[in-house]
C-alpha cells in the first residue's frame, strides 16, 4: 500500500507469525487475521477516511530517558515505518514502556523524569522548543495497560472526552464519536446504551472504548503500552484484530511482554534489554533468525 | 483415640498451656473493656444532652432571640434564634473562603508540587496548622483585624478565624482524596492532548468529588462547634443580624456564656442549645458519610 | 476536512503559539502563590503575635514570664508558671488515661472484633470527635465533675500518703476532671492513627506469629505492637498537641485559679483557659501578657505537633507503605516505573 513499506515487509497483511513455534499459540487466531479488514471497513462507512489516510513515520535518534539520575533508556535509535505495527519486546524493566512514553512526551509528566535526544515525527523534532507538547499528544495517541475509562463519564462522553478536553469543534461530536466507536469495533455493542457509564462495560470492551477515545481526536500515531495484559484471551484477540485494521490509518507502536502477541500483530519487532536496543527487524526474522544471541535466548524463552 | 499410649502426650502437644491461655483471655478482656470504657462517655454525653436539652426545646426556643433579661426568676430569657442564624452565616462565609483555598492548595500539592521540596514544606506546615489551638487562630484575627484596624468585633472576622481553622483540615483531606484518583486517568487525559488545568477540572476533581465533599462537610462540622476562635472575633450579642460587619451571636459562644450563668433557666437554655448544636453537627457527619459511600474511588 | 491531514498531517499545528497554554501556567503559578501565601501568613501571624507579646516579655523576661509562679492581674505581675504547669498536668493526665484506652479500641477494631461490628464501633469512636468542646465542658461541669467528686474525695482520703494524689480537699473543678475530659477528647485521634498504623502490619508477620502457635494476644504482642510502636507514639503526641491547646472544655472544668497547687484534685488553670477567660477584659500589659501566653502555647503546640508529624511520617515511610491506608490499589504503573528505576540506580 505504501511505497516505503516494501523493504522490510514480508507478506503484506498475512501474519508473519504463521511459522513460529505454533504449539504455544492460539491456533484459531491465525486464519482469522486476514479476514477482519474487509469486514470492518464494510461495517464502517462513516470512517471512510481510514482507508486512504497515511500515518507518519516516527524516528528516534539517540534517545535517552532518565528518572532522576537513573538512565532507563540508553541512547536508542529506532524507526517506526508509516502504517506499520512495530512491537517492542523485552523483559520487564528493560525500558520499553519508558521509551514509548517518550514518543508522545508523557515521560516528562513524572516528577524528576527527563529525556534527551530526538523524536522525529516525519521530519519535525517533537522535543524542539517550538513544539507544543499538547499538540504532540493530540497527534500521537496512547492506550494504556489497564483499561481506564473516565469513571464519571458515560460511554459517549468518554469517547467525546478527548475532543472536548482539547476544545475541538462541538458540531460534529456525534459523528466523530460514532466513527471512533466503529473504528474501535465497539459500535455494534454499545450503540443502544451510549449514555450508560463506561465503567459498566467488560474489560475488553473498556479497552476498546479507550482505543475509541484515542481515535476520536484523530491521531496519526497510536502507542499501545501492553494493551492486552489485563484482558482475557478472547478480548485480546479482538484487540489484535483491531490493530490489524487500524494500521491502515495510523502508525502503531505496541509494547508487549507477550511474544506470541508480537508475532501475531507486528510487522516489525524490536528487542530491548536494559535500556538498549538489541535488535530490530521484520518480525519473522526476529523470531526465527535473529542476529544477536541475546535476542535468540529471549525469544526462545531462555530468560525474561 | 484410646489405643495409643502416646495419646495424652499428643493432646499435650497440641494444647496451649493454661498460663498462656489465661493471659490471652485476660488481654482480650482488657482490650474489650478499654473499648467499652471509650464508649461510656459518648453514651453519657448523649443521654444528658437529650435529657436536659429536650426540656428546653420548644417552638419559642428556636424562634426568639435571647432577651438578655436573666435577673429575675420568671422573666422570659428568650431562645437561640440569633445564635443558630449567626452560626450558619459565619460557617457559610468561612466555607466560602476556606473551601476554594483549601482544595486549591491540595490540588497544587498533588498535581504540581509532587516531589518538590517546597511542596514538602507546605505539606508540613499544613500538618502543623491542624494542631494549632483554635483560640490562637482567634487571636491571630484579633491582632490583624481588630488591633490592626482599630475596630471591633464582627461576624466576618469570626468567619475568617473559622476559615483559618478549616483550611488545613480541608487541605489534608482533599490531598488524601486526590491522591486516590488513579494516575492512569490523568495520564489518559494528558495523552489525549488535554492541558493540565483541564485534566484537573474535568477529570481529577469530578472523579474525586464525593471524597472532597466529605472532607469539606467534616471541616464544616468541626468549625460549627468551635467556640474559642469566635470569642474575640465575632463577639457575643443577643440580636439576630444578617450583617456580617456587626457583632454576631453563635451557638457555641452562647452556650459558653450561658454555662457561666447562675440562673437555672439560662443553664437549661445552654443544654437546649448544645443539643441543637450536636444535632446539627451529627447531621453534617451523617451526610458526609453518606456522600463518601457514593465515592467512585476505592 | 479529513483531506487536509492526509499525507503526514499538517505539521504546523505542532507549533507552540506564544499565548499557548496560558491558563495552564496561570493555574500553576496561581496555586503556587496560594501555597506560598499560606506560609507567609503563618510567618506574618507569628511575627505579629511576638510583637503584641513583647511588652510583657520586656517586663518579665521570656524565662521570667514562663517560669515565675506569680500570675497576679491586679498588681500587674505576670509569671505564667502556674498556667504552664496546669497545661502540662492536664495534658499528661489526658495521655495517661486516653492513650491506653485508645490503643485498646484500635486493637479491638483491627484485630479482635467480629467483622459485623467493626464499622459501627469505628463510627461511634469517631463520633466522640464530633461533640464540640463547649458541650464537653457543659457536660463536664454539670454532670461529670459533681458526680466524680465523692469518688475523688474517697481516693484522696485513702491514698493520703501519696504526695500528689492524697490528702487535701477535693474541689469540684480540678486538674483530674480536666485531664479526664481531655482524655475523652483526644481518644478519637489517637485511636484513628493507631488503627491506621495497625492496618499496615503485613499479613505475613501476623500469620508467621500465628503459624508458630501463638495465641491471638501473643500474635498482637509479637507482630502488631512492636511494628506499630512508633506510629502509636506519634499519634499520642498528636493527641498531646490537641490536649495542650484545648480551650473551652478545660476552661469550664479546671476552676480558673492561677495557683501552683501540688494536688491532683485542686483547682488550677491552663494557658489556653487563661486566654479564654481573661482576654475579654484585658488591657495594656495584661493583654500583652495574654498574648505572651498565647505565644508560649503556640510554640509548645508547634513543637509537639512537628515532632509528632515527623514521628508518624517516619513510622509510615520506614516500611515503604503508602501514607494512607487504601492508597495501595491506586498506584499506577508510573509509580512502579519510577520505583523500579530508583531501585535500579
Amino acid at each position: 500500500m505504501t511505497p516505503d513499506a516494501s523493504p522490510h515487509i514480508t507478506a503484506g497483511a498475512s501474519p508473519p507469525a504463521a511459522d513460529i513455534k505454533a504449539e504455544k499459540m492460539l491456533q484459531p487466531s491465525q486464519p482469522q487475521q486476514p479476514a477482519p479488514p474487509p469486514d470492518t471497513t464494510a461495517s464502517a462507512p462513516p470512517s471512510a477516511a481510514s482507508i486512504v489516510k497515511q500515518g507518519p513515520q516516527v524516528r528516534l535518534q539517540a534517545l535517552r530517558a532518565f528518572y532522576g539520575s537513573a538512565e532507563q533508556v540508553k541512547g536508542v535509535d529506532l524507526e517506526f515505518p508509516a502504517n506499520k505495527v512495530t512491537a517492542i519486546i523485552g523483559p520487564s524493566g528493560c525500558g520499553k514502556s519508558t521509551m514509548v512514553r517518550c514518543i508522545n512526551r508523557m515521560h516528562e509528566e513524572i516528577p524528576g523524569a527527563r529525556a534527551e535526544g530526538k523524536v522525529l515525527l516525519d521530519d519535525i523534532d517533537l522535543y524542539d522548543s517550538s513544539v507544543d507538547v499538547i499538540a504532540v499528544r493530540r497527534a500521537i495517541g496512547m492506550v494504556f495497560q489497564k483499561p481506564n475509562p473516565f469513571p464519571t463519564m458515560s460511554i459517549y462522553d468518554n469517547v467525546a472526552s478527548g475532543l472536548r478536553l482539547s476544545g475541538i469543534g462541538r458540531g460534529e461530536l456525534r459523528g466523530k464519536v460514532e466513527s471512533a466507536l466503529r473504528s474501535a469495533g465497539l459500535w455494534e455493542e454499545v450503540a443502544d446504551r451510549l449514555s450508560e457509564p463506561g465503567m459498566g462495560l467488560s474489560g475488553g470492551q473498556q479497552q476498546r472504548l479507550c482505543i475509541a477515545r484515542s481515535l476520536a481526536v484523530d491521531p496519526e500515531v497510536l502507542l499501545m503500552d501492553e494493551p492486552c495484559s489485563a484482558l482475557d484471551p478472547i478480548a485480546t484477540l479482538k484487540i489484535e484484530e483491531l490493530i490489524a485494521t487500524l494500521k491502515q490509518r495510523v502508525t502503531i507502536v505496541i509494547v508487549t511482554h507477550n511474544m506470541q502477541q508480537a508475532a501475531r500483530v507486528a510487522d516489525r519487532t524490536a528487542f530491548m534489554l536494559s535500556g538498549e536496543m538489541v535488535e530490530v527487524g521484520p518480525t519473522q526474522e526476529i523470531f526465527t533468525t535473529p542476529n544477536d544471541p541475546r535476542t535468540e535466548e529471549y525469544v526462545t524463552g531462555k530468560f525474561g | 483415640m484410646s489405643a495409643h499410649g502416646a495419646t495424652p502426650n499428643r493432646i499435650e502437644r497440641f494444647a496451649v498451656s493454661p498460663r498462656r491461655r489465661r493471659s490471652d483471655k485476660l488481654a482480650r478482656a482488657l482490650v474489650l473493656t478499654g473499648t467499652i470504657i471509650a464508649l461510656i462517655p459518648l453514651v453519657l454525653v448523649i443521654y444528658y444532652l437529650l435529657h436536659e436539652g429536650l426540656k428546653a426545646w420548644s417552638p419559642h426556643f428556636f424562634t426568639t432571640d435571647p432577651t438578655g433579661n436573666t435577673f429575675f426568676k420568671n422573666s422570659d430569657i428568650g431562645g437561640i434564634r440569633s445564635a443558630m442564624l449567626g452560626t450558619i452565616e459565619m460557617v457559610a462565609l468561612a466555607s466560602l473562603i476556606a473551601v476554594p483555598i483549601g482544595i486549591g492548595v491540595a490540588v497544587w500539592l498533588v498535581e504540581y508540587g509532587k516531589g518538590h521540596w517546597f511542596a514538602q514544606l507546605v505539606r508540613f506546615f499544613v500538618d502543623v496548622l491542624t494542631g494549632v489551638p483554635s483560640i490562637v487562630f482567634g487571636l491571630f484575627i484579633y491582632i490583624v483585624l481588630i488591633i490592626g484596624t482599630g475596630s471591633t468585633f464582627a461576624g466576618y472576622k469570626g468567619a475568617l478565624a473559622l476559615s483559618l481553622l478549616m483550611l488545613p483540615v480541608i487541605t489534608r483531606s482533599a490531598e488524601v482524596v486526590l491522591l486516590l484518583v488513579p494516575n492512569a486517568l490523568r495520564e489518559s487525559a494528558l495523552a489525549l492532548g488535554a492541558e493540565r488545568w483541564k485534566v484537573i477540572f474535568r477529570i481529577v476533581l469530578p472523579t474525586a468529588v464525593s471524597g472532597l465533599v466529605t472532607g469539606v462537610l467534616l471541616a464544616i462540622a468541626r468549625a460549627a462547634g468551635e467556640t474559642a476562635p469566635l470569642l474575640f472575633t465575632s463577639g457575643a450579642t443577643n440580636k439576630t443580624s444578617s450583617n456580617l460587619g456587626e457583632f454576631m451571636n453563635s451557638l457555641p459562644v452562647q452556650i459558653y456564656n450561658d454555662v457561666i450563668s447562675p440562673t437555672q433557666s439560662v443553664v437549661n437554655r445552654a443544654w437546649g442549645a448544645a443539643l441543637t448544636l450536636v444535632v446539627l453537627i451529627l447531621i453534617l457527619n451523617l451526610v458526609a458519610r453518606l456522600v463518601s459511600r457514593r465515592s467512585r474511588l476505592a | 476536512m479529513e483531506a487536509a491531514s492526509i499525507p503526514g498531517g499538517d505539521r504546523s499545528k505542532l507549533e507552540r503559539s506564544p499565548l499557548a497554554r496560558f491558563p495552564d501556567r496561570a493555574l500553576r503559578y496561581g496555586l503556587t502563590l496560594l501555597a506560598a501565601l499560606i506560609l507567609a501568613l503563618i510567618v506574618f501571624f507569628f511575627v505579629r503575635l511576638v510583637g503584641e507579646a513583647r511588652p510583657a516579655f520586656a517586663k518579665e523576661g521570656v524565662l521570667g514570664f514562663t517560669f515565675t509562679n506569680n500570675w497576679d492581674v491586679s498588681s500587674e505581675h505576670f509569671g505564667a508558671l502556674p498556667l504552664v504547669v496546669g497545661t502540662l498536668i492536664t495534658s499528661v493526665l489526658a495521655l495517661l488515661m486516653g492513650v491506653p484506652v485508645a490503643v485498646a479500641t484500635a486493637l479491638y477494631i483491627t484485630e479482635l472484633c467480629p467483622r459485623r461490628i467493626k464499622a459501627p464501633i469505628t463510627i461511634l469512636i469517631e463520633l466522640l470527635a464530633a461533640v464540640p468542646s463547649v458541650v464537653y465542658g457543659l457536660w463536664g461541669i454539670f454532670f461529670l465533675a459533681p458526680k466524680l467528686q465523692p469518688a475523688e474525695q474517697w481516693v484522696a482520703n485513702k491514698l493520703s500518703f501519696i504526695p500528689f494524689i492524697g490528702g487535701g480537699t477535693v474541689t469540684i473543678p480540678n486538674y483530674f476532671v480536666a485531664g479526664l475530659i481531655l482524655a475523652i477528647m483526644i481518644l478519637p485521634i489517637v485511636s484513628a492513627i493507631s488503627r491506621e498504623v495497625m492496618a499496615t502490619v503485613p499479613l505475613d508477620h501476623k500469620e508467621a506469629a500465628l503459624g508458630l502457635g501463638a495465641t491471638r494476644w501473643e500474635m498482637i504482642r509479637i507482630a502488631v505492637l512492636p511494628y506499630c510502636r512508633t506510629g502509636i507514639v506519634g499519634g499520642s503526641m498528636l493527641g498531646l498537641g490537641r490536649a495542650i491547646g484545648e480551650t473551652i472544655a478545660v476552661t469550664l472544668v479546671i476552676g480558673d485559679a492561677p495557683q501552683l497547687s501540688g494536688h491532683l484534685f485542686s483547682q488550677g488553670y491552663t494557658l489556653a483557659a487563661v486566654i479564654a477567660n481573661e482576654f475579654g477584659e484585658a488591657t495594656g500589659l495584661h493583654r500583652s501578657a495574654l498574648f505572651a501566653a498565647a505565644l508560649v502555647l503556640f510554640v509548645l503546640t508547634l513543637l509537639v505537633n512537628a515532632v509528632a508529624r515527623l514521628v508518624v511520617m517516619r513510622a509510615n515511610r520506614s516500611r515503604n507503605q503508602p501514607r494512607q491506608s487504601g492508597l495501595g490499589g491506586s498506584r499506577s504503573n508510573v509509580a512502579d516505573l519510577a520505583e523500579t528505576a530508583a531501585m535500579g540506580a
